[in-house]
């Protein structure tokens, strides 16, 4: 049943925001995606995140929707990965949260097709790649046949 | 060793036999005294374990299985200890209580083999292959236990999805589903079954399906909530979204998500509003002159 890849293991979310304020970003962590059950937790550490980083209702809403397609992306077509999150700063004072999604599945043959609304290798609506890149600021994706995808994605809040 | 192996399981059987009795009794008392079994569990079904499980050890013994497996692979034993570990799971008990529980077992029988033997050499003997031999007991009941309390987490994730999804009738032939939570593929399923079935008992004509608590919209959700939809529309009603807050829709709007096809309201209420309207509309059937 194990699958192949390193064993992560999840690491606690630092929730104090008088410690966030003081450019105090709290350690990356990483969380498997093996299971439907670990996309919810992957939702659950996201949205923390986001409240953490002081996103807006609206923002929230998309980091933790693209978080959602990414991470059942990784589970559904790369039988598994995992999503690691990181909180980038910039000395402007602008903040951000960074989703790292990885699997070690086929990779993805036609990433400008995979792209592209209502593109879809099984039966989901084909909005979830182009969909989760609209929702954040940037987006970056390295694939190849056979060589697992990471997807790194970036959400910026407003300063 | 190994003669003096088949001596010790000789020994073990013979007081299995002889003394199985005075194991039981003492077995029982051991656990009342750990006092770790913080629950409902009787001394009376404590000791009839206890017998059953005494019992269960001699046909191991003899088999001739190496001393490290006899619990594994005697069936009578095998059930005895997993039996004893699923009814600790369901009433309750700490795995380590469990285990230690199972464990006690060791010190029951050394002493009744004490009562044959003052010979050191032999006592060692004894006490190590006991050792060998329940320690397996004692990793089984807990991984029996684990996989006990996993049943019923499973068991009560199932009830709780039945008891999360309730159809409602909120008018003369308009029903309400208040989805909270996730919704995945096995949620809709039992969504759309009690949805349908409410439909046909109450020959609905409009079914509001609340996303209110539903706290993320991704293309998953939304596709299940088209499948709902559809089924819905397939019997003739009509289907209604309402929940829809500002952070869904633009979200829902910039993920790329038609759902333009589908009614959809931002409030129970305005939905409950645009659902009387539907029915009292001018319909093929529209039943008029009720209380009018």
């Amino acid at each position: 049943m194990a699958l192949p890849g390193e064993s992560i293991l999840a690491s606690r979310g630092t929730k104090v925001s008088a410690r966030a304020q003081s450019r105090r970003p709290p350690a990356p962590a990483t969380y498997p995606v093996r299971t439907e059950e670990d996309l919810l937790t992957v939702r659950h550490a996201v949205r923390a995140a986001t409240v953490e980083v002081g996103f807006g209702l609206v923002d929230q809403t998309r980091v933790v929707t693209a978080a959602s397609e990414l991470a059942r992306n990784a589970y559904v077509h790369g039988g598994g990965g995992t999503v690691t999150l990181e909180y980038p700063h910039e000395p402007s004072g602008r903040r951000g949260l960074r989703l790292i999604v990885k699997d070690d599945g086929p990779g993805i043959a036609d990433l400008d097709a995979a792209l592209t609304d209502g593109f879809t290798t099984g039966t989901g609506l084909g909005h979830g790649l182009g969909g989760a890149r609209r929702l954040m600021d940037e987006f970056t994706v390295r694939t190849g046949r056979g060589e697992g995808t990471v997807v790194v994605a970036t959400r910026w809040t407003v300063r | 060793m190994t003669t003096s192996e088949a001596a010790v399981r000789e020994r073990l059987t013979r007081a299995l036999q002889e003394r199985d009795e005075e194991i039981a009794d003492r077995w029982v008392e051991l656990q009342m005294e750990q006092a770790l079994l913080d629950t409902d569990i009787g001394e009376a079904e404590l000791r009839e374990e206890a017998d059953a499980l005494i019992k269960a050890l001699v046909p191991g013994l003899q088999s001739g299985v190496p001393v490290d497996r006899v619990v594994t692979s005697t069936p009578v034993l095998y059930e005895a200890v997993v039996g004893l570990s699923l009814r600790r799971a369901r009433a309750g008990a700490t795995p380590t209580a469990t285990s230690l529980a199972v464990l006690a077992l060791k010190e029951a029988l050394l002493r009744a083999v004490q009562r044959d033997t003052r010979d050191a050499e032999e006592l060692f003997a004894s006490a190590v292959f006991m050792n060998r031999l329940l320690d397996v007991a004692g990793a089984l009941s807990f991984e029996t236990y684990v996989e006990g309390r996993e049943e019923i987490i499973r068991r009560q994730s199932q009830q709780l999805m039945e008891l999360s999804t309730p159809v409602v009738r909120l008018w003369r032939q308009v029903l309400a589903v208040p989805l909270i939570g996730t919704l995945d593929t096995a949620r809709t399923q039992v969504v759309m079954e009690n949805l349908l079935q409410a439909i046909q008992d109450h020959e609905a004509l409009v079914a509001i399906v609340d996303i209110t608590g539903v706290p993320t919209v991704d293309t998953a959700v939304a596709q299940h909530l088209m499948q709902t939809v559809n089924a819905v529309r397939l019997m003739g009603a009509d289907c209604v979204i309402s929940g829809v807050r500002p952070s869904i829709a633009q979200t829902i709007a910039q993920l790329g998500i038609d759902l333009s096809t589908i009614l959809t309201r931002a409030t129970l209420a305005d939905a409950l509003a645009a659902a009387i309207k539907l029915i009292d509309g001018p319909g093929p059937d529209g039943d008029e002159g009720d209380g009018r």
